[in-house]
């Protein structure tokens, strides 16, 4: 009698298997490549401002306090889906919000923030992404989480969405900033 | 260093990537999104770099016909195939050279080499070498200059793993973390022994004589 199930049993299992497969994909991203920086000390970088071009920012001088690394291009159809994201809830979450304009022209660049409207604090310029590369980009947008310390805490490869704003970046932002601002964030 | 934007577009705006060189399958294609990031370029009007579509295109070969005519429809099928795979052969490795200045034939091999180990991030199917897209272009480069300032394959791949995770190289590192990707093929070939020696030593036994007048135990399998 079990010899005659055990077929049944591995068919059941293999469906089983089949399903679990299936459940994990649409739940997962599968050419998301986990950030290896997370937990580390973000890249150095001293890359032009946008507006000012003979002036430059650099991750030491943003030190200090927590701050959000955007990276978007002109070029990037999803940075505009996510433009109007940032603008109306990023923002308001009072970060410091950093746009690192990606493989970009930066006449180009101005144009589009101009057309859509400047959420940065500050936009940089990194024309060959040799800064890109040292973070790891490959996928504009992408935004990083840089804790005062300057080490990575979160990467979002992608854009913001309201659902992963809410479970993914307000709770390490929480982390971040301390008790208060858990509770409203939960 | 020219960024390799092009910026002589018809409509700077909206336009997407489908048809840009440049982008297509490169940083502008994240996921969901409807703007095609395959891997093949899209033929484009407005007269660009027309190297794309190395697969020629299906609907020219004659419809597969099926009874009188099926062996001839068979032929034509495959040598549809043939010249199909023929076409993505030529266009791999005519596709994504750039022209870099190597020293000698030895330096180009170790280059050629060493891309071919490493995965494109943007199109991640297709090895460092092969792929068109512009992120592959600058990390080649990268390599390319990492090489001649004397560096050694380990400390490139290192310097790739470091930003992008053991996912750019295409032989994963053997670690705690990858066990079960090197050693599982062989614990299914035990399993497999296992399971072939169970199945002749019972029917060794049937044949052998005591055999059980209830054959209900006849699984075959």
């Amino acid at each position: 009698m079990i010899n005659r199930l055990l077929p049944l049993a591995i068919f059941l299992a293999l469906v089983g298997l089949l399903g679990f497969g299936i459940y994990w994909n649409t739940h997962h991203e599968m050419t998301e490549v986990p950030s290896p920086l997370i937990g580390k000390p973000a890249p150095s970088f001293t890359l032009p401002l946008l507006y000012e071009p003979e002036k430059t920012l650099s991750a030491k001088d943003l030190l200090g306090k927590p701050y959000l690394l955007n990276v978007f291009g002109s070029w990037c159809p999803t940075c505009q889906y996510e433009h109007p994201i940032l603008t109306g809830q990023i923002k308001p979450l009072g970060i410091k919000l950093i746009g690192l304009d990606w493989k970009d022209e930066p006449d180009d660049a101005k144009r589009w923030i101009a057309q859509f409207g400047n959420p940065y604090d500050a936009v940089i310029t990194d024309r060959d992404g040799r800064s890109g590369i040292d973070f790891g980009v490959y996928m504009a947008p992408e935004t990083f989480l840089i804790d005062a310390e300057g080490v990575v805490r979160y990467k979002r490869i992608g854009m913001f969405t309201p659902e992963n704003i809410r479970d993914e970046l307000l709770p390490k932002i929480a982390e971040l900033t301390g008790q208060p601002q858990k509770k409203t964030a939960k | 260093m020219s960024p390799s934007t092009e910026s002589i577009l018809p409509f700077p705006r909206l336009r997407g990537n489908i048809g840009r060189t440049a982008d297509v399958c490169s940083g502008s294609c994240p996921k969901g999104e409807p703007q095609g990031c395959g891997e093949y370029k899209v033929p484009q009007a407005d007269g660009g770099d027309s190297r794309g579509s190395p697969l020629p295109p299906f609907g020219h070969l004659p419809p597969l016909r099926r009874g009188r005519n099926s062996l001839l429809g068979v032929g034509t099928f495959a040598v549809g195939i043939l010249f199909a795979l023929a076409a993505l052969a030529l266009s791999s490795s005519a596709f994504a050279i750039d022209p870099l200045p190597f020293k000698d034939r030895a330096e180009e091999v170790r280059f050629q080499n060493l891309t071919k180990q490493l995965r494109c991030l943007v199109c991640q199917n297709q090895d460092l070498a092969d792929s068109d897209a512009d992120l592959a272009k600058d990390l080649r480069k990268q390599v390319y200059e990492m090489m001649q300032s004397g560096k050694s394959d380990d400390e490139i791949k290192d310097y790739l793993v470091a930003r992008y995770n053991d996912f750019v190289l295409y032989d994963p590192p053997l670690k705690p973390g990858t066990w079960i990707l090197w050693f599982s093929p062989f614990a299914f070939v035990l399993i497999g022994v296992f399971v072939v020696v169970r199945i002749l030593r019972s029917r060794a036994r049937q044949a052998g004589g005591v055999r059980p007048a209830d054959t209900e135990s006849g699984d075959d399998w």
